[in-house]
């Protein structure tokens, strides 16, 4: 017989918005921005810990929202690619994705983001080594990579005095 | 608590290692215990010509901290371990309590003198790292323990160390890896401690890789008797990573490497190391 468990009280912001919310103690972060928040830009590609398609910002930090319980963002602040956006504008990093052609199908490309704007708000002028250590943790099946550089390299620029 | 839950019960550090092993139920704990919440538990501090670590100090932040830049192969391990996002969440204390046979922390903790504080509802202990590490994915933690701390020594002037892990891709654990530390006195080599990691089921002290370079000027001549010797300690597993003969081979040309590069850094000079990978 298994045991029922309690459903856990969870206070988060997520973009800026604050969120009450009931979760099992067992649901990742993923499953419940994208099926309690219905924020499906944060994709499920691996669920191992490997593919980084799932990258959010927690508290201004990429991570991997399959391997955080919603529990364990109580408290925190979640930022997703919908929170990238604001007032109907595109976010710099996402203009130049399209701009630079840094996207094919567009799977991965969510965390991509996710993980560029880690390191832009951190690092105004990244070298392509820093470019290429920041997303070494997003696997891209499309593009070679290349054209995510120039996208990012791009999005430094235009950020410049931002 | 733990001692409430019995020993069905498991510790959630930053929880790259253990989410994952539950979902491929490798692991099923009955209960978790989330120590993301215990304030005080994420700290660097330097004391007594020790480094100490508290327990929840993510990767990412060795990785950014002055004081652990003070020991390079510290930076080297902690700024190559996984992936960005892995290193927000995944902490030192996690690592070495995992105690994975393909970790990278316990590999690189091993050249150091390095002890770890451990917390019970009977007081406290402090465990030397070599004792703490048992076997794989088994360490001297009683259940009703928790890892608190790492106190790393800093070694003396003169030392140099360097840690190079060799992997597939990022986000992977290491194929091989090596660690080295050694302090030299003029061009002859004092002490050494080399370590092996990824080629058995703990991290392998090769001493006879550190006898050949104990006493000795670092030649070419005495890298590979302790390369050769590195070769003959690793104890690898063939597997998707690769051959056990591979392994072997790997294992040997990274503590060349690393040998080479500590002796640059004990001599002062600046290198920059990172995990090697496509």
């Amino acid at each position: 017989m298994p045991e029922t468990i309690e459903n856990v009280a969870i206070k988060v912001s997520v973009n800026g918005k604050p969120r009450s919310l009931n979760v099992e103690p067992r649901t990742l972060l993923v499953e419940m921005l994208r099926e309690q928040l219905d924020l499906t830009g944060t994709h499920v590609g691996c669920d191992t810990t490997y593919c980084g398609a799932c990258t959010v910002l927690m508290n201004g930090a990429a991570v991997k929202s399959c391997t955080i319980f919603a529990v364990q963002a109580d408290g925190a602040e979640i930022t997703t690619v919908e929170g990238l956006e604001s007032a109907g504008q595109l976010h710099p990093i996402q203009k130049a994705f399209g701009d630079a052609y840094g996207l094919q199908c567009g799977y991965c490309t969510p965390g991509l983001m996710l993980s560029a704007s880690q390191l832009l708000s951190r690092n105004k002028q990244p070298s392509e080594k820093d470019i290429r250590k920041a997303i070494a943790g997003n696997t891209c099946r499309c593009t070679g990579y290349q054209n995510v550089l120039k996208a990012i390299q791009l999005a430094a620029q235009n950020m410049k005095g931002v | 608590m733990l001692l409430q839950l019995g020993e069905e019960a498991k510790l959630l550090a930053g929880g790259q290692s253990l989410i994952p092993l539950m979902k491929l139920r490798f692991a099923s704990p009955k209960h978790l215990v989330d120590l993301n919440f215990i304030s005080g538990t994420s700290y660097i501090k330097e004391e007594n010509g020790a480094l100490r670590f508290g327990a929840l100090t993510r990767h990412a932040e060795v990785e950014y901290s002055a004081s652990a830049a003070k020991l390079p192969i510290l930076h080297d391990c902690a700024s190559g371990i996984a992936d960005v996002q892995v290193r927000n969440r995944g902490t030192i204390g996690g690592s070495l309590a995992e105690a994975d046979p393909s970790g990278d922390w316990a590999t690189v903790l091993m050249t150091l003198e390095t002890e770890v504080r451990c917390l019970g509802t009977k007081g406290e202990r402090i465990i030397p790292l070599p004792e703490f590490i048992r076997d794989a994915y088994t360490t001297a933690l009683l259940p009703d323990e928790v890892l608190s701390e790492v106190i790393i020594k800093v070694p003396p002037r003169a030392s140099g160390g360097a840690y190079l892990a060799f992997k597939r891709s990022a986000p992977v654990y290491p194929t091989a890896s090596a660690a080295v530390r050694l302090t030299m006195e003029g061009d002859v080599c004092k002490e050494a401690a080399i370590v092996l990691g990824c080629v058995g089921l703990t991290p392998i002290k090769s001493n006879d890789a550190e006898t050949a370079l104990r006493g000795q000027r670092i030649t070419e001549k005495a890298i590979s008797a302790a390369v050769e010797s590195a070769r003959a300690a690793a104890d690898p597993q063939s597997d998707m990573r690769g051959s056990a003969e591979y392994k072997r081979t790997l294992v040997g040309t990274l503590v060349k490497r690393a040998i080479e590069i500590a002796v640059q850094r004990a001599g002062g000079k600046q290198v920059e190391v990172s995990h090697i990978y496509a």
